[in-house]
């Protein structure tokens, strides 16, 4: 009665709760950049004085002569990997997610997504969690300002094994590429038989009462709130919306027919980010309760990285509140 | 180049002079003055230096062209249509809904535009990355990239600039429309560029100054760069006049973004040779 009903298709870590491997999802970038690098000779990378803190260092070690260092240009990185990919070059590029999609977001408007260009781009060091560097490092609106591009695909991987899943599946797909990785070690929740792609959300915990919609590292954070709420009798279903787009529709309608309330959790501003992605496709489609957890329109702070997640109400205590808040709600529509 | 080839592209140029004035005229916006200042660089480079196929613009021996001024588009579409990337009648289409030829240059749907642009200074690193990658495959093609004098305000170009020295790109070559004047007045008073090619040479690159309306310098200059042996990317900078051909827009900022009306449209068609 007081399991979680785990979706046994997903073939997720069987330590969930108890000892689960912790990794930084950005080794999953460097994992796949590495695959990505043996498979094909047109992948090229590309670093911005950040190279070993993005572990593209890793590829950088391996494939000398298909990376360059531009030095600290965001901008003109960017620029350099349109180019790059205009001669058949699966340019990756990478840094703090700040620099890359904030710096040079009109070079990824106008050089990259204008064009429709096979472009892929790292968001790392994304969200509060990136801890003492403190606001102007924490990229808390890299995927309200990316995926407002036109043929722009935002991904934002919930560990380092989905990471380079996801990392390989954009070199492996045409066109532009936002991929979300962070700095900290977070619970390696999904394994390498978990099913991903690109596009398509994934139900990791079957539940009626209400659906969680979580990406990156707030997925653990899902799946310990449905765990506690399953042991107060609250039935909830987990969804992975590892692609914030192009968004899986289909899931999220159904999620929500089904269960009648939704909670979205991110570690992201609240406007502009997942949950916002979601009531865009929600308001059209099937109007049920919505309660939205993530960073509300402030700056982060200096911090260690899980006194920030708590400050900034980026838990599964929070995410626990926010169900029961939504429950309230959709039995008050009743 | 003998003088009856440099007498050509003389005539070249004073067409696309000529097509400039009937499309911005016939569009009634767009950008005469840098697109007529350009006239003659664009000349040379499409009808001397750049090696292409019209017929097939995505063949892989073709040098590449960027336009990072991509504004003066009227130039490089005129200049595409007398080389036979598409034809001529569509030139007065020019920013009209449903256009291939768009107010800034769009690749998806224009063939022969390499890349699109439009937000300014950012040629220059596309260049950068096309030449870089031209390399890495030990392949010959040539890049060429035509940025305004006054789109050098923007920092990204001087990233740029110190990118392809440090890569060795002798195969990239700038041109620099320096024809002194931007929309808010001359570049010396909006923003000093000088010393100019010092500064070019402190980033590492070879510079050639030329007259950019002397066709045969102009020729010169795309010779050298082309025979170089060196390893330094090459830059000229070509001293043209802001709206060269129509005396009533020579010289004047004003001319940047203005098109010129039904009758100004036929003086200045009558001062580039064209009677009516």
């Amino acid at each position: 009665m007081n399991e979680l009903r785990l979706n046994p298709a997903m073939k997720l870590s069987e330590k969930l709760f108890s000892g689960i491997e912790m990794l930084p999802s950005r080794d999953g970038y460097g994992h796949g950049l590495v695959a990505l690098g043996e498979r094909n000779p047109n992948v090229v990378v590309l670093g911005a004085d950040l190279t070993a803190s993005v572990r593209a260092d890793w590829f950088a070690k391996r494939f000398p002569g298909r990376f360059l260092e531009v030095g600290i240009a965001e901008q003109n990185m960017v620029g350099i990997a349109a180019g790059l990919s205009l001669v058949g070059k699966i340019p990756f590029v990478a840094t703090y997610g700040v620099f890359s999609t904030g710096r040079a977001w009109d070079q990824l408007r106008v050089s990259v997504c204008y064009p429709s260009l096979n472009v892929k781009v790292a968001s790392a060091h994304g969200g509060i969690s990136v801890g003492a560097d403190g606001a102007t490092h924490q990229a808390l609106e890299d995927l309200a300002v990316t995926r407002t591009l036109p043929n722009m695909n935002v991904v934002v991987p919930a560990d380092a094994v989905e990471g380079k899943k996801a990392t390989v599946s954009a070199g492996e797909m045409a066109g532009p590429f936002v991929l979300r990785f962070g700095r900290e070690k977070v619970p390696v929740v999904t394994t390498e038989e978990t099913p991903f792609r690109v596009g398509r959300a994934e139900t990791f915990c079957f539940g009626d009462e209400v659906s969680i919609v979580a990406c990156g590292a707030m997925v653990y954070e899902a799946l310990v709130a449905a765990r506690q709420l399953r042991a107060e009798g609250i039935d909830s279903r987990v969804i992975n919306l590892h692609t914030i787009k192009p968004i899986d529709e289909k899931t999220l309608v159904s999620a929500a027919r089904e269960t009648g309330a939704v909670v979205c959790a991110e570690e992201h501003q609240i406007m502009g980010g997942m949950g916002s992605a979601v009531c865009e496709v929600l308001a059209r489609h099937c109007p049920v309760p919505v309660e939205l957890v993530g960073v509300l329109d402030r700056f982060g702070e200096s911090g260690e990285p899980n006194e920030l997640m708590e400050k900034f109400g980026l838990t599964s205590r929070e995410i626990v509140n926010a169900v029961k808040k939504v429950l309230v709600r959709k039995g008050g529509q009743k | 180049m003998d003088s009856a080839g440099i007498l050509k592209l003389q005539h070249i140029a004073q067409e696309l002079r000529r097509d400039i004035v009937r499309m911005i005229g016939a569009a009634g916006s767009g950008h005469p003055g840098g697109s007529l200042s350009a006239a003659d660089l664009v000349s040379a480079l499409y009808f001397h230096a750049l090696v292409f196929d019209p017929k097939n613009p995505d063949w892989s021996g073709r040098d590449y062209f960027f336009l990072s001024k991509g504004h003066v588009c009227p130039v490089q579409y005129a200049a595409m249509a007398r080389a036979g990337f598409f034809p001529r009648e569509e030139l007065l289409t020019l920013r009209r809904m449903g256009s291939r030829l768009q107010g800034h240059p769009d690749m998806r749907k224009l063939p022969g535009i390499e890349v699109s642009a439009g937000s300014l200074g950012q040629g220059l690193s596309v260049s950068v990355g096309v030449a870089a990658g031209l390399r890495m495959d030990g392949l010959p093609n040539k890049v060429y990239c035509l940025l305004g004098d006054g789109e050098l305000d923007e920092g990204q170009v001087w990233e740029a600039a110190m990118s392809a020295a440090h890569y060795n790109l002798s195969n990239l070559c700038a041109l620099v429309d320096r024809n002194g004047l931007q929309i808010d007045g001359p570049t010396g008073e909006v923003m000093e560029l000088e010393p100019l090619a010092d500064k070019w040479r402190a980033f590492g690159w070879r510079v050639i100054e030329l007259d950019g309306h002397d066709l045969g310098q102009i020729v010169n200059a795309l010779d050298e760069f082309k025979s170089f042996s060196g390893n330094q990317p090459t830059v000229l900078i070509a001293r043209t006049v802001k709206g060269k051909g129509v005396s009533f827009m020579e010289n004047k900022a004003d001319w940047h973004g203005k098109a010129p009306g039904a009758e100004e449209v036929r003086r200045a068609l009558a001062e580039l040779g064209c009677p009516s």
